[in-house]
């Protein structure tokens, strides 16, 4: 509690003794979102420099770790938004994610791939947390600012959008 | 809920399977310590007070506007 009221007054060894406290878990929480270790290594940087702009406005009684991941997942979203915007998606999800199910055939792998590339970034996120990286719903809907009813409509409309997706693309779930 | 939707989320998973390793490999703080310290962008005064020159011959001479906009 006193490092993080020392980090609120401004205390520059607060706040290197907080960054490398916590860079691990909020790098962590970023690569499972964007998954590309490039990407979120530049976003822990930036996720922490706004933490640090923003430090007077820190509630030391709030924690640290969620206010910071509330800020990760903004910028993950961010980053995530203008990908879309740049380039089509091939490759998303690529290494470092554990190999897939080799039952499954590559084209269907592929065909889930691209339908889920083309998910809106909200719906995605939410998806990808929940389906993939299997994280409670709690911790989903803490990190994004919103309900868990919501998290819970968001992975409903994302599964719903894929399913259609795929079946146009003669993928049956 | 479709029941097809409620299998979703497995095919999901086992396509594109969870991040294998979430861990940090090197230490960020050198590039925050950049970070931190790369200087902050500053607009000079005389911006700020050509910008509001430019504001203020728009509040008395609006008629101006059109013929500016005309320009781009």
């Amino acid at each position: 509690m006193e490092l993080l009221e020392e980090f609120a007054r401004g205390d520059a060894e607060a706040f290197e003794a907080l960054f490398r406290q916590f860079q691990g878990e909020v790098y962590g929480w970023i690569v499972r979102i964007v998954r590309d270790p490039g990407a979120a290594e530049d976003l822990t940087v930036e996720t922490f420099w706004r933490v640090y702009r923003a430090r007077s406005r820190f509630d030391p009684r709030r924690g640290f770790g969620p206010w910071a991941r509330r800020i990760a997942t903004n910028l993950a979203l961010d980053h995530l938004s203008a990908r879309r915007n740049e380039t089509s998606l091939e490759g998303d999800f690529q290494p470092p994610c554990l190999p897939p199910d080799p039952a499954l055939a590559a084209d269907v792998r592929e065909k889930v791939a691209a339908a889920f590339t083309r998910l809106p970034v909200k719906l995605r996120v939410a998806a990808t947390l929940a389906m993939i990286e299997e994280t409670p719903y709690g911790d989903i809907a803490e990190a994004l600012g919103i309900s868990i009813g919501t998290v819970k409509s968001r992975v409903f409309r994302a599964a719903r959008l894929l399913r259609g997706d795929l079946q146009r693309m003669g993928v049956e779930p | 809920m479709n029941p097809s939707d409620e299998r979703v989320p497995d095919l999901v998973k086992r396509a594109l399977g969870p991040v294998a390793d979430a861990g940090l490999k090197r230490d960020l703080w050198p590039r925050m310590r950049a970070r931190l310290d790369r200087p902050a962008i500053r607009v000079p005064w005389w911006d700020w007070a050509l910008a509001a020159a430019i504001v203020l011959c728009f509040i008395l001479f609006p008629a101006a506007i059109p013929a500016v906009l005309y320009q781009f």
